[in-house]
């Protein structure tokens, strides 16, 4: 194998999903067997190409190739693969939890007449995102990056039959859109300025220093920024859009309606995080005006903030998941913004271990209390389904960041870099980490300890579903700490310079994280909860309670200022429509009473009666007498034929007379 | 002397005699001999024009004429087989529902 190129083998990882995405839609519907097959085995194959990938990156940092894919004129735009080691962890990532998702849902979603469908879009999905991780150019990653968005809508309206699942996937579809229509004209204008979408190419590339510096040396008219950063800012305008920072993270919770194994794949482990990737992809363009670095710092640190507050008054388990991965997200950004790839990269990955280990133990938890989501009904899940519970605890002792879990070591990272660039910024990061451990504690206190508080009983999932489960407790727990000991942060930024490392920041953390904790506990644990008393926080939070549980009234903001734009826009071009109708219905009217008379008079009459009808009158006149002759009387004819003979005779002698 | 024009005149006395019975007679066996009557006074020109020819040494006229009446005599009988044919398919031997022809 090692006389293949790697870009080569690189370029091979999509092209298996995409090929079984192709197949499976060939299949008949009811072989769903052989489509969860297929996706498995697609997905295998690159895994084994992405980790072999991932070998190969860590000796040879970065590698990389271009074609021309368009060319018209002078302008070529060129497509690429690239291999570096922020694309080679994510491969992995992406394949490794992929393959223990689709694992996962060939037992979860067996009983759904639809699973070949199913798994044709996830293999879709799973092409689209290796697509997008490996590409080399932002047009290809721009592709890709929809055709993760279409795979998104598709899978979130995968019970299309539900209304709240089909709307749920158009408002995810709309709203990722607003997003995409920033990348796409940073997209432009970057390939306007820079001349190239390609990221790397021999020091021409969009990346590499000497165009960063010409970008950034081109100032604007407006603002004071420069190309660079405006550039930037829209390309992060496309990665608020789909990794869900505030303003446009109200789709993601209402993602939660798609199957639980697409929550956890799509919109906690992988898909959310393309949009942090996208920041760490083009984050040199973002280094050389910091403008947009602190815009990234800010937006993260405050939908960090906001959706662990909201997490804290939600009673959906899948939607407090959502929240979390929001908040979760905003951390990234939040790293990324002040301290560097490494920061936020790593804890994207670390966090996409024990998210998708938290969404497939939710669903796990939904399974076994027969599709219960309602955590105020949940209760006693502890007993009856140990195994999950035990997974679950990990997931959560990773996500609170406690000590020695993977959120512990990558979410100090980022609190740490805060801390010493941004300390505004810290404080909301780190009010988020409180929030986080308080909700959810609150959830362990509701889901797990006590009695069952629905009908039915619940009942431990089958190991297909628990294995995938145990694989990433093991990686939630481990990851983390494991990968900084390697060296991971120095592996995804080889300009990495460890922030000093400070007591007191991880003082701070891990005191807000356990305060969390315990304050939850106090809350919520010591007494046994019951479906019908109020949340323990209602009275004493009083109004701020129920905008938390409106979440924080977002979506009727955007009910009665956007959507409300647009619905009186659209009443006031139904109006302009209504009065261009009524215009057209009277010219036309009138256009046609004119040409109906026309039509009458000079077709009618003059064209059909006088000309066509005439002449064929004439015609068939004409042949009517000149049947006549035509008796059938022999003796007719032969008179004919004498008195031919008589005149035949007269020519004759007239003509001799005459000499 | 009985002179060529004679002879002419009565060759053409007897062809419209002929043609006047063809034309306007609606028996179909007087038509047909009518059309003989008309052959004889062709058959009666032939041998008139030989006679006052300058070489009636030559045969010419008469063989004309014995050819002549042959063809007549084969022409007199197909045509009285077509009659008999038409009159057993028409019961009748009138020309004038013979006009079949038209359709």
């Amino acid at each position: 194998m090692s006389h293949i190129s790697p870009i080569l083998l690189t370029a091979l990882i999509p092209l298996f999903p995409l090929a079984m995405a192709l197949t499976i839609a060939l299949l008949k519907p009811a072989w769903s067997r052989a489509a969860a097959g297929l996706a498995l085995l697609g997905l295998g194959v690159s895994l084994v190409l992405s980790l072999y990938v991932l070998n190969i990156s860590l000796h040879e940092p970065l590698q990389y190739g271009a074609f021309t894919w368009l060319q018209t004129g002078p302008l070529h735009i060129d497509f690429g693969v690239l291999l570096d080691p922020l694309s080679a962890s994510m491969l992995a990532m992406v394949t490794f939890i992929g393959f223990l998702i689709f694992f996962y849902s060939s037992s979860y979603m067996a009983e759904d007449p639809d699973c070949s469908r199913f798994f044709c879009y996830l293999s879709l999905f799973a092409a689209g995102m290796l697509g997008l991780i490996i590409s080399n150019s932002l047009l290809l990653l721009f592709m890709c990056w929809e055709i993760v968005g279409l795979a998104s809508y598709l899978l979130i309206g995968f019970w299309y039959q539900k209304p709240a699942a089909a709307a749920a996937a158009k408002k995810a579809f709309i709203t990722t859109r607003i997003g995409d229509l920033f990348l796409f004209s940073g997209l432009l204008w970057a390939f306007k300025d820079g001349g190239t979408l390609l990221f790397y190419n021999h020091g021409a590339g969009l990346l590499e220093a000497d165009p960063v510096a010409r970008l950034a040396g081109l100032p604007l008219p407006v603002f004071g920024l420069s190309t660079a950063a405006a550039i930037s800012l829209l390309i992060f305008g496309g990665a608020v859009g789909k990794s869900g920072q505030f303003p446009l993270h109200v789709w993601l919770p209402d993602a939660m309606e798609g199957p639980t194994p697409v929550s956890a794949l799509i919109h906690a482990a992988t898909m959310v995080a393309a949009g942090v990737f996208l920041v760490a992809r083009t984050y040199p363009l973002f280094v050389a005006d910091s403008t947009a670095l602190t815009v990234v710092a800010w937006i993260g640190g405050f939908t960090a903030l906001l959706a662990g507050l909201i997490a804290i008054a939600q009673n959906d388990l899948k939607r407090i998941l959502a929240y979390s991965t929001v908040s979760q997200l905003g951390m990234m950004m939040m790293g990324l913004g002040v301290g560097g790839i490494s920061a936020g990269m790593f804890h994207l990955l670390s966090h996409a271990f024990f998210k998708a280990l938290l969404f497939l133990g939710a669903g796990s938890i939904i399974h076994g209390c027969h599709g219960e989501q309602d955590i105020r009904k949940l209760g006693g899940v502890a007993r009856a389904m140990p195994l999950t519970t035990v997974c679950y605890l990990c997931g959560t002792f990773a996500l609170c960041a406690l000590p020695l879990g993977s959120g512990y070591f990558s979410k100090d990272e980022i609190l740490l870099a805060a801390w010493q660039h941004n300390p505004g910024v810290f404080w909301l990061g780190a009010i988020a980490a409180f929030c986080t451990s308080f909700y959810m504690t609150r959830q362990l206190c509701y889901v797990f300890p006590g009695a069952h508080r629905s009908p039915g009983h619940p009942h431990e999932s089958s190991s297909r579903i628990i294995a995938p489960l145990v694989i990433l407790s093991l990686f939630a727990l481990a990851f983390g700490g494991i990968a900084k000991r390697l060296g991971i942060l120095e592996y995804l930024d080889p300009g990495f310079k460890a922030p000093e490392e400070s007591s007191l920041v991880m003082m701070i953390g891990l005191g807000l994280a356990l305060g969390g904790v315990l304050t939850g506990y106090l809350i919520y644990g010591l007494k046994p909860l019951t479906v019908d008393v109020p949340d323990a926080l209602t009275r004493p939070l009083g109004p701020l309670y129920r905008f938390l549980q409106n979440r924080a009234c977002i979506d009727e903001l955007y009910d009665c200022t956007v959507v409300r734009l647009w619905v009186e826009l659209a009443a006031l071009t139904a109006g302009v429509e209504f009065a261009l109708q009524a215009a057209t219905g009277f010219v036309v009217a009138g256009t046609r009473e004119i040409s109906r008379n026309l039509a009458f008079n000079t077709d009618r009459i003059l064209i059909d009666q006088w000309s066509f009808d005439g002449l064929c009158k004439v015609v068939r006149g004409g042949g009517f007498l000149s049947t006549r002759g035509q008796t059938g009387q022999l003796q007719d004819y032969l008179r004919c034929i004498a008195l031919g003979a008589v005149l035949l005779g007269w020519l004759t002698w007239w003509t001799l007379a005459r000499g | 002397m009985v002179t060529l024009q004679q002879y002419l005149i009565l060759s053409a006395v007897l062809f419209s005699i002929g043609l006047l019975g063809a034309l306007t007679r609606r028996h179909a066996i007087i038509v047909l001999v009518s059309i003989e009557i008309m052959l004889n006074a062709a058959n009666l020109n032939f041998i008139a024009f030989w006679r006052f020819a300058p070489h009636p040494e030559n045969l010419h006229g008469v063989l004309f004429t014995l050819f002549s009446i042959a063809v007549a005599a084969a022409e007199a009988a197909v045509g009285l087989a077509l009659v008999i044919a038409v009159y057993r398919f028409n019961k009748s031997p009138d020309l004038e529902k013979m006009n079949s022809l038209h359709e």
